[in-house]
């Protein structure tokens, strides 16, 4: 169980993708305008990441290391394929608001990202709960987002508006410009309380290189790289 | 010792100008301005500007204690800003709107950037573009003589005349600052005189907008037209007042030509093609961002340096 709750505090908090890792910024800044969007955009991408962290972590021994980025990627896009259909079929408003950003998911790079450092090398049930750790992770940082955009720029939470219609509100904030300083301000926020006192050191100490070594977050990894090359 | 021998590290030359002189003549050199936006449109004028400028520095000065950074409300900038955003907006302006414009445009596009001197936009424009963005209705609604009235520049779009003597006088409608050319050009003789700004930004924009309105604007190089553009849209005092702005400008002679020809291009394209019939603003911090692209490529070269090899 240690290493369950681990793996959901490491995703949600920790090493949370949107607000800590910053990976996934393109969804992150497309489609939170409103909390409702974040929340459906959030939840699609962790149904994804589960099962194809349970999927490769299934097939870890089976795919071929030369091959593996491809095979990763076949997988994901399955998964999103079949969202997508599911989406359309049952919640046809949460698919016409996503749009293009469902198929997008495939390029997600936290997907590829957990597969790649965690799922291709851990056995099943910690790749599961990484998954859904990111995910939720990922969920919290869309969610907030979409909540203060939606706030701000239409006055209104989950589409209940309780600003009086007449009155004004900040409607730059669920144009694109709105998802910037939202997103700046929370990472900001962020590293001030969370990262308070431990500086950036602490950052790198905290991810191993088992972990972060195929991560996609070159900025990271290659980090990563240079100190162990640095050690040698 | 004589000091022409005193061995020391650079700077050598020092200017007479201090930042707070500078913007002071600034501040000086838009009271024209202000002080006819204010006989024009009244005291409503006058609250938003007083407004106005009291938020920006109030914002400066609170953000620099909570940060615990040095107090730099004294160098005037904050002011200035407060005060070019208060002749940006339409006098009949809610009381808030420069509260939200003055707060946005301290803390947001100078503070968090490193204050004067770091910022990458200007920051009274950018605190304006949040609004026109926020507030489109607001910001646009502009009263005169008692009744909404469209600009001169929207007039002209529609195909409708214009005088061409009240928009020099500045007996028409817009926002607080931007309607009396003399003014603003009382002003900006203010600051060449004192060599405050350098003639080559707003001599090639307002060129450039000339030669681009005669050549795309379908009505060809018609005096008339001509000069109502050039008179209209808050053209003159964003191009003496706001593309100058040391901080958002090119440091080198040959890119402040560039810059100001970008800057004559994007307002042309705005105001022929664009949904509104002004576009001055939205140019200037456009090419704002372009700023360190065009310091880049007009780089001067070094005594000694490069040339023929």
């Amino acid at each position: 169980m240690g290493k369950i709750t681990e793996r959901l505090y490491n995703g949600v908090i920790k090493e949370n993708p949107t607000l800590v890792l910053m990976l996934g910024m393109c969804p992150t800044l497309a489609v939170t305008t409103s909390a409702v969007n974040g929340v459906g955009m959030g939840l699609t991408t962790t149904v994804v990441l589960v099962m194809s962290n349970l999927l490769i972590s299934m097939l870890r021994k089976v795919i071929p290391d030369s091959v593996r980025i491809p095979a990763f990627i076949v997988i994901i896009a399955s998964f999103v394929t079949i969202v997508q259909l599911l989406l359309q079929a049952y919640i046809p408003s949460l698919y016409s608001a996503l749009g293009i950003y469902i198929p997008l998911i495939v390029v997600n790079c936290i997907i590829l990202g957990r597969a790649e450092a965690y799922a291709s090398k851990n056995p099943v049930i910690p790749s599961i709960f990484d998954g859904l750790g990111m995910g939720l992770g990922f969920t919290l940082g869309l969610t907030l987002i979409g909540i203060i955009r939606e706030v701000l720029g239409a006055g209104s939470i989950f589409g209940f508006r309780f600003l009086p219609e007449s009155m004004d509100t900040l409607t730059i904030f669920i144009l694109a410009p709105g998802a910037f300083f939202v997103l700046a301000i929370l990472t900001a926020l962020m590293n001030k309380f969370k990262m308070k006192g431990a500086a950036a050191a602490s950052a790198l100490t905290s991810c191993d290189s088992s972990m972060c070594s195929g991560c996609v977050n070159t900025g990271c990894a290659g980090r990563i790289k240079t100190m162990t090359e640095g050690d040698k | 010792m004589s000091d022409l021998l005193n061995v020391s590290s650079g700077p050598h030359v020092r200017s007479k100008y201090t930042t707070s002189k500078i913007m002071g003549l600034v501040l000086l050199a838009l009271l024209p301005a202000t002080g006819y936006g204010i006989y024009h449109f009244g005291a409503g004028a006058a609250l938003i500007v007083v407004i106005s400028v009291a938020t920006c520095v109030l914002t400066e000065l609170v953000y620099e204690l909570i940060m615990k950074q040095k107090v730099t409300v004294k160098d005037l900038s904050a002011a200035v800003t407060g005060l070019l955003l208060a002749l940006n907006m339409p006098p009949t302006a809610a009381w808030w709107l420069p509260v939200i414009g003055g707060i946005f445009a301290i803390i947001f596009v100078k503070m968090l950037f490193g204050g004067l001197g770091q910022n990458f936009m200007n920051p009274a424009l950018g605190g304006r573009c949040f609004l026109v963005i926020c507030f489109a209705a607001r910001m646009t609604d502009f009263n005169y003589d008692g009744m909404t009235q469209a600009t001169p520049l929207a007039l002209l779009r529609a195909g409708e005349a214009v005088n061409l003597k009240d928009m020099v006088f500045g007996n028409i409608a817009g926002t607080i600052g931007e309607t009396s050319v003399i003014a603003i050009v009382i002003g900006a003789c203010i600051l060449l005189a004192f060599g405050i700004i350098d003639l080559r930004i707003p001599a090639s924009y307002i060129i450039t907008l000339i030669v681009f309105m005669g050549l795309f604007s379908g009505r060809g190089f018609d005096p008339y037209y001509l000069l109502a553009q050039l008179s209209g849209g808050g053209l003159m005092l964003g191009a003496f007042f706001m593309a100058t702005d040391y901080a958002t400008c090119p440091i080198t002679d040959t890119g402040k030509i560039v810059y100001g020809i970008c800057l004559g291009i994007m307002t042309g394209i705005f105001r022929c093609f664009g949904s509104s019939a002004e576009g001055v603003s939205f140019a200037i911090i456009f090419c704002n961002l372009l700023v360190p692209l065009i310091e880049e490529y007009t780089l001067p070269k070094c005594f000694g340096k490069g040339g023929e090899a």
